[in-house]
């Protein structure tokens, strides 16, 4: 088990900055994901934390000592691909024994361990067959067998859900992370999808433009965004931004609810809704529509919760109110998070 | 309705150009010279008997024929295995990116480019007696003194010549299809086989090497068949000498049939390895179809 560090890492392809400036320490054990669009450096950093990548500045860290000039297989990581770059003319059982045969294992110990790996992920019944005679999932879990098998310090993961169908891709998560947890090496996973950085992670770090704007746990990266890009990226629908002279205004689509159907009886701030189009989602109503008075005709959109009854027309306008404590405050020009202040 | 729009015409009419260039000017030599190995035709024409086998039993006896089928085997399968070793090297080193590649690319693929007649009377100068370069730069180098070698007049010497003069001719083709080979390879494969711990021996072994091995074989098929019937640099540089120590089957063929007239037995010793080479490329084309990955 090991922490990773970075230390002012960039990353210049010619004029091109893909990471510029990264200080990121992960606690020894955690499951710590980079989230953010695609071309924000996430894969970059993770393939420099690998050893694929040299940083053009900074340092890398692992298990407190710089690795900079180590080549990957000296890093003790592991590293699962977005493809899962299976050996595709070896068996199942070949490509899990091959980092152990890398790595001078001795031969009578092998079998042990690569059946002990696929008994993990349930394809010990496969270890037979080539790669091209598995479906997606069994890939993938080819491929975490593969990097279980040597027991790393450090698992990297570039995006290994992505090429899994929607259904295998919610239980394959909950799988990663039962395992992740049971093991308790400290993982790095990149991804571009929030839903799965939520579920996963201990803590995110979201990165856009080859910097990272946040880190945090899920709760605070989705109550309390850093800054506009935060807020805007994390959640579905994202967080309604309202430009005002002094400040921009914010606030999530549940938090934004019919008069009297709030929960809590704290202080609310009351706005003038006009629905324009509702979305039945089943569990939820989205209500689109425009704002009148202070925040006039700026777009807004509300998630209502079955549970809120409350029957609501297009074309209509309504009274909404959000809880003070829901409202957030951002910088017009760092779009930066600031104090809380009166509307 | 136009001819272009015609599926029943269009089809025939765009493959009939090929169809005809095979059929007249392979199929019909092909055909002509399996029945002249079993006639008693000459150059001075006229007869066309059939004489059965007669041709390849008459021929297959002689010392002449002995020494030219031993001398093909050397030639081509030493050619292939330089061939082989020598273009694995350089498309490994091709890959990688670095200033001038392009350059090089181009140099290293000039060879087979240029007439093979034009390269190989080149040869012929730098492997003369007397004006030999090869000797010349050895001498200045300290190496030799006085005369040097008789790069194409000494029996294992001219057969070591002409071998490295066809392994330059080949090199660049049998690079170029290792290297369409690697670049099919995703990075992900190699980046995984780093990242799991192989050193660069593993990772050629056990990674890169079966993964091109199916284009390789195809490569090498070409580079098989072309030595066993190529005659350009031999009859440029040795004419089968010195005393028939480079003499190859194609071209005791040629000296026999055409210049020697007797086109029957040329044809013969033509096709003498045929059934060979056949069994050779479909082998060849099965294990690699086997090999097949993805």
């Amino acid at each position: 088990m090991a922490t990773v560090e970075t230390r002012g890492v960039r990353k210049y392809y010619g004029d091109v900055v893909a990471v510029n400036g990264v200080d990121l320490l992960t606690r020894d054990g955690e499951f710590l994901v980079l989230l953010g669009p695609s071309g924000c450096g996430k894969t970059t950093l993770l393939r420099m934390i690998a050893g694929f990548e040299t940083p053009t500045a900074g340092e890398l860290l692992i298990a407190g000592e710089v690795v900079n000039d180590l080549p990957p297989r000296a890093r003790k990581i592991a590293m699962v691909f977005q493809s899962y770059a299976l050996y595709p003319h070896m068996t199942v059982f070949k490509n899990i024994a091959f980092p152990l045969k890398a790595q001078k294992v001795e031969k009578a110990i092998i079998p042990q361990k690569v059946e002990w790996a696929a008994s993990l992920f349930g394809i010990g019944h496969l270890l037979h067959r080539k790669p091209r005679e598995l479906s997606g999932g069994e890939r993938q879990r080819v491929a975490l067998a593969r990097a279980l098998v040597r027991e790393p310090a450090v698992f990297l993961l570039d995006e290994p859900l992505s090429n899994l169908d929607a259904q295998l891709r919610a239980s394959a998560r909950d799988e990663l992370q039962q395992f992740q947890r049971r093991i308790g090496t400290t993982t790095i996973y990149v991804t571009h999808d929030q839903v799965e950085a939520m579920g996963l992670g201990d803590r995110i770090a979201v990165m856009r433009a080859g910097t990272v704007r946040q880190i945090g746990t899920p709760q605070e990266i989705y109550h309390e965004p850093a800054d506009t890009f935060v807020a805007r990226f994390v959640g579905s629908p994202p967080m309604n931004l309202l430009q005002h002279q002094k400040y921009i205004l914010g606030f999530r689509p549940e938090h934004f609810l019919p008069q009297g159907t709030q929960n809590e009886k704290g202080k609310v701030s009351t706005f003038s809704f006009r629905v324009t189009r509702v979305e039945y989602l089943g569990a939820d109503r989205l209500l689109y529509g425009l704002l009148n008075g202070a925040f006039s005709d700026q777009k807004v959109i509300a998630r209502l919760p079955s549970t809120v009854t409350v029957d609501i027309k297009a074309e209509t306008t309504y009274d909404f109110t959000v809880e003070e404590k829901e409202l957030k405050f951002f910088d017009t020009t760092t779009e930066l998070r600031i104090s809380t202040r009166p509307l | 309705m136009s001819i272009i729009d015609s599926t029943r015409w269009l089809g025939p009419l765009l493959i009939g150009p090929a169809v005809l260039y095979i059929v007249l000017l392979i199929g019909v030599p092909f055909f002509m010279a399996l029945y002249y190995s079993v006639s008693n035709t000459t150059t001075g024409g006229g007869t066309l008997g059939f004489v059965g086998l007669r041709n390849f039993t008459n021929v297959v006896g002689t010392p002449r024929f002995q020494t030219a089928l031993k001398n093909t085997l050397i030639f081509a399968l030493l050619s292939q295995v330089v061939i082989l070793v020598l273009s694995n090297a350089l498309a490994l080193a091709l890959q990688r990116d670095f200033r001038g590649k392009r350059l090089i690319r181009f140099f290293i693929l000039l060879p087979w480019v240029a007439p093979i007649s034009i390269g190989t009377i080149a040869w012929l100068w730098i492997f003369d007696s007397t004006y030999s370069v090869l000797n010349w730069t050895l001498r200045m180098a300290g190496l030799i003194q006085g005369q040097g070698f008789m790069w194409l007049g000494v029996p294992h010497l001219a057969m070591g010549s002409v071998i490295a003069v066809h392994v330059w001719r080949q090199l660049p083709l049998a690079t170029v299809i290792l290297l369409g080979g690697l670049s099919s390879i995703p990075q992900d494969i190699h980046d995984a086989a780093a990242v799991d711990g192989a050193g660069f021996w593993r990772h050629y072994f056990q990674i890169t090497l079966p993964l091109i091995l199916p284009i390789s074989l195809v490569a090498l098929l070409f580079g098989l068949i072309f030595a066993f019937t190529d005659i350009v640099i031999i009859y440029n540089l040795t004419r089968g000498g010195p005393y028939d120590t480079t003499q190859v089957l194609a071209s005791l063929a040629f000296y026999t049939g055409i210049a020697g007239g007797d086109l029957a037995e040329g044809a013969a010793i033509a096709l003498f390895l045929f059934p060979l080479l056949l069994a050779v490329a479909y082998g060849f084309l099965r294990i690699a179809h086997r090999t097949e990955v993805t």
